[in-house]
């Protein structure tokens, strides 16, 4: 690889380079109480597709919450004493109907509404999707299984700035009446990245 | 600055890696990257745009061959060094191999004195600007016309803040694109919203 080098050895393994990075902050970290460790336990506690899917089953079911959310995502969101990493300034949360698909990218990096829909998958990282779908979408989603018909408009969300996005997906017809958390259930976090649809036989 | 990592609209991939319900993490290193992440951002050695400044300065062949988890603990790495939190042989050292950082970087620049507010429906255009350092506007709408939908937050103008420059906060307009006017005749039918910062912007006449 090139390099400013003129001689470089090989890359150590990433595993070597991760433990190397860690023991020059390991005392940093522990001044200021924090770890490596102490933070994955936060992440897999807080960071869970399963908040955006509270919200979304919410939505469904209470209008008013429904509006307050795309009024105010942030706002709303706190209502599940759910809330944004500081530099995630606001979330607007996408609606799709039977007119609109919404689906979201960050072509520049992979940003992502974290505590709502999770760590992103590795796909969305990926440089095809990235690349891809802000310029045919239609094929795209197509590929991923979720074709979008050519009457309804395709709206892509690029997160270049510190605003965040959630799709709330249409509720499948087969599960008007089912109770929030049953509803929550059935949405996933592809639906709400806006690259599935949903179904109430858990497709 | 026109890197690799500003890939909106690029042509010549393949299909999108998807398999429904994906883990994020292909292995433990990289879930404990994430978490690393997080941790030294804590730590306020460097922000937000200093960290996705470094990412962007990776070299192109090693950025594109390399995974997502590399790229964050390569940023990580080269920003440590340039803090003067340690040093590459020391991290070599550690690890008991090469440590490829990132070049380093061009200067920045502090928010466009002449920047305006706009209105909803407003039609604006984005600068034509060149940027050397870092800078969120991809490529894609550079000199392309849109409508403003929302006003956003405030937000520190990154292309100073990734550079120690006064960085004034500034809003983030939400401004939707034609796919037909971004790529004219190269594009399916879409309408695109980007996020863009105010000093971007300018009037349409």
């Amino acid at each position: 690889m090139a390099s400013q080098d003129t001689q470089q050895a090989p890359n150590a393994s990433m595993e070597q380079r991760l433990a190397a990075v860690e023991r020059v902050l390991e005392v940093r970290a522990h001044d200021k109480g924090l770890s490596v460790d102490g933070t994955m336990e936060w992440q897999e506690e807080n960071l869970l597709a399963e908040n955006g899917a509270k919200v979304v089953a919410r939505a469904w079911t209470d209008p008013a919450f429904r509006q307050r959310l795309l009024a105010d995502g942030k706002a709303a969101i706190a209502e599940f004493g759910i809330g944004l990493p500081a530099i995630q300034r606001q979330v607007y949360v996408l609606e799709n109907t039977p007119a609109v698909h919404n689906v979201i990218v960050c072509t520049l990096c992979s940003c992502t509404a974290t505590t709502l829909i999770g760590p992103p998958p590795n796909w969305y990282e990926d440089l095809e999707y990235r690349a891809r779908v802000v310029r045919e979408a239609r094929t795209v989603l197509q590929e991923m299984g979720c074709p979008v018909a050519p009457e309804t408009e395709v709206r892509v969300w690029d997160t270049t700035a510190d605003t965040r996005f959630m799709v709330l997906p249409m509720q499948p017809p087969e599960t008007i009446g089912w109770p929030e958390d049953k509803l929550a259930s059935i949405v996933t976090r592809d639906s709400l990245i806006g690259v599935a649809r949903l179904s109430g036989t858990g497709g | 600055m026109d890197g690799m990592h500003d890939l909106g609209g690029r042509q010549g991939f393949g299909k999108v890696g998807f398999t429904p319900k994906a883990s994020p993490f292909q292995a433990a290193w990289e879930k404990r990257t994430y978490a690393l992440r997080t941790m030294a951002g804590q730590l306020g050695v460097y922000n937000i745009d200093e960290y996705r400044h470094a990412v962007e300065r990776m070299d192109p062949r090693h950025s594109v061959s390399a995974s997502y988890y590399e790229r964050v603990l390569t940023a990580i790495a080269t920003l440590l060094v340039e803090k003067g939190v340690t040093t590459r042989a020391e991290l070599e050292e550690l690890a008991g191999g090469g440590f490829a950082l990132s070049h380093p970087g061009a200067g920045g620049r502090t928010n466009a004195p002449d920047r305006k507010s706009f209105q909803r429906g407003e039609r604006v255009r984005v600068r034509n600007d060149f940027v050397p350092g870092h800078v969120r506007l991809p490529g894609y709408i550079r000199g392309k016309t849109g409508v403003v939908m929302v006003e956003g937050p405030l937000t520190p103008f990154p292309d100073a803040h990734a550079h120690g420059l006064e960085a004034v906060d500034e809003p983030t307009y939400d401004v939707q694109f034609r796919s037909e006017d971004l790529w004219p005749g190269g594009a399916e039918s879409a309408v695109i919203h980007v996020a863009v910062f105010q000093s971007y912007l300018e009037a349409v006449a």
